[in-house]
């Protein structure tokens, strides 16, 4: 299949990236190669195949609605690049 | 005594029966490290040991040196993932298999070099920079795991533990010469490790025997809540149960991993394997198995798709690295992950985002996980005949540096062996074999059926104990 620049600039959109003029051209270009390989899948004859999506059956995992310590709220907020000891700092996103 | 020639076993008994001081051992591995370390760039932090010292009747393995990946965290100590988006993150706590191995006596030395959030087959993609094979520093470790193959094969630490998505264990271990093993999916909480593709992802060690990865596994597998995904199996009891006998087992080589595109002297290795392991007991027979034409595929769909999930959370405001300029919060997230991301996380995330995107999620994403029902059968099917499958690694030995980032897809396509495991949760170990012409290790590839872990273990302990491939050091790693 054809993917296009208008293609790459969508998906970028979504991914939240954002390529620079060269670099859009290269990866547009590399992605048809991919998905241009990615068809091989389509020799197989997949009709009535269940998707499987977890290899071993595990469902609905529970615990005991137990309370646990978790971790410092100031020692998770120390990771980050801007924070007061309280809250992640952003620029306003309300107005 | 050259304590760096031995064994991760062979070191903790001497440290058992006083030979050898933990300040010794220690004192090599560091020594070892800041030798090594310009050359082959295996470490992205050199930081350790904890004090106190050990507690040498906690396991077979206490007081041993060690490092782990740097996709795996460690409280206090930074975890980058090879990437500028995670510069200055320290977690503020330990994954679980790093609690588990500080609790058994390991000693860390600090963090392992890795492609990029582990997307790649040569840790080239790394933001501290390409790790080079302690063979031929001319050439690739592998990877993504590469700077821990590479830190055991020169003789840095005694093992390390990685991680492997679709062979990022297996493959940097044949490349570097040493013995790496993905244990069955579920048996080694993934809790503490920066996920890439979680339903593939699994962690195990890369050591110098199949008796150090048992020794290990022992250690780092069972049941944790904290990981859904975890299974409650039996767990402990590899090591004690390594006999190297084979009488009675049957192992398949799949005649589809011998055909086009395998290098001829790596299928004269593998091949030589197979009748080592005969002669250990086991009967070996060829067989067919199709499906491994829609592998690579099926594989790089699924990765990148969970990639691009699990790689939203990276945007400048949790963790990590921020870009320095922008003015809205769409404008944060974007230009720190337009920034901090490298061209090989960026093309999966964006085919990721394709597979799974409105109008291509049939076609590709839902006809990716038909195929896996497929491969998972076929696998099944073959172990219904087998106890354990032959394959080689890697089509090739070590590439030189520089050859895979030229052209991804012939990268992926590297990935053919080892990627039907992961997708199938199997056990399996890549064990040295041989070298090529130009004195590269060759690696052979066992498969074992879900919860096979200790066949696979066994059988590549039973070639060890009849070959001595994994004794070979590169020149510096002190031949023998």
């Amino acid at each position: 299949m054809k993917i296009t620049e208008d293609m790459v600039d969508y998906i970028s959109q979504l991914s939240r990236l954002q390529l620079p003029a060269e670099e859009k051209t290269a990866m547009t270009a590399e992605l048809e190669r991919i998905v241009a390989y990615m068809d091989v899948l389509n020799r197989l004859d997949t009709a009535g195949v269940e998707p499987l999506s977890h290899i071993f059956p595990l469902k609905n995992v529970l615990r005991a609605d137990e309370v646990t310590p978790s971790y410092d709220r100031a020692a998770l907020l120390a990771g980050s690049p801007a924070g007061d000891r309280e809250t992640f700092l952003v620029p306003k996103a309300v107005e | 005594m050259e304590l760096h020639k031995l064994t991760a076993l062979e070191l903790a008994q001497k440290l058992r029966t006083g030979e050898v001081t933990q300040q010794e051992a220690v004192d090599t591995a560091l020594s070892r490290i800041h030798t090594a370390q310009p050359d082959n760039n295996a470490f992205v932090t050199v930081d350790g040991p904890a004090f106190p010292a050990a507690d040498l009747s906690a396991s077979p393995l206490a007081g041993v040196p060690m490092a782990y990946k740097d996709n795996i965290c460690t409280k206090g100590v930074p975890t980058t993932c090879a990437s500028k988006i995670l510069e200055g993150f320290v977690p503020c706590y330990d994954a679980t298999v790093v609690e588990r191995l500080s609790a058994a006596g390991a000693v860390s030395l600090g963090k392992l070099n890795m492609d990029e959030f582990a997307m790649g087959s040569t840790s080239e993609t790394s933001y501290a920079g390409p790790v080079k094979n302690p063979w031929d520093l001319t050439r690739a470790a592998g990877g993504s795991s590469g700077g821990a193959a590479a830190a055991v094969a020169a003789g840095e630490v005694w093992y390390a533990i990685g991680s492997d998505t679709g062979g990022s264990i297996r493959q940097p271990a044949a490349y570097c010469g040493v013995t790496g093993m993905k244990p069955t999916y579920g048996t080694v909480s993934r809790y503490g490790l920066i996920a890439y593709a979680s339903s593939l992802d699994q962690m195990g060690p890369i050591a110098r025997s199949a008796a150090d990865c048992a020794a290990v596994l022992d250690v780092i597998q069972g049941k944790d809540p904290r990981d859904g995904t975890s299974l409650d199996a039996p767990a402990g009891g590899l090591l004690a149960s390594l006999t190297g006998n084979l009488k009675g087992k049957k192992i398949g080589l799949p005649i589809d991993c011998f055909g086009e595109g395998l290098d001829p002297e790596v299928r004269a290795a593998v091949l030589a394997a197979a009748e080592v392991l005969k002669a250990c007991g086991a009967t070996v027979e060829e067989f067919a198995l199709p499906v491994m034409e829609y592998v690579v595929p099926t594989y790089y769909i699924i990765a990148a798709a969970e990639a691009s999930s699990n790689l939203s959370r990276f945007d400048g405001v949790k963790y990590g690295w921020r870009a320095e300029s922008y003015e809205t919060l769409g404008d944060l997230y974007t230009m720190t992950r337009t920034q901090g991301f490298g061209t090989e996380v960026k093309r999966r995330i964006l085919l990721g985002t394709f597979v799974l995107s409105s109008g291509y999620y049939d076609a590709y994403y839902k006809k990716a996980l038909q195929v896996k029902a497929v491969i998972k059968k076929a696998f099944d099917e073959a172990f219904t005949k087998y106890d354990l499958l032959l394959t080689p690694v890697a089509p090739t030995t070590a590439p030189k540096l520089g050859e895979s980032l030229s052209d991804p897809l012939k990268m992926y396509l590297s990935d053919i062996y080892t990627v039907s495991v992961n997708l199938a949760g199997l056990p399996a170990l890549s064990m040295p074999c041989g070298f090529d012409g130009k004195g590269m290790p060759i690696g052979a590839q066992l498969i074992g059926p879900p919860l096979g872990d200790g066949m696979v273990l066994n059988g590549a302990h039973a070639f060890q104990q009849e070959t001595d491939w994994h004794k070979k050091a590169p020149k510096g790693g002190d031949a023998q």
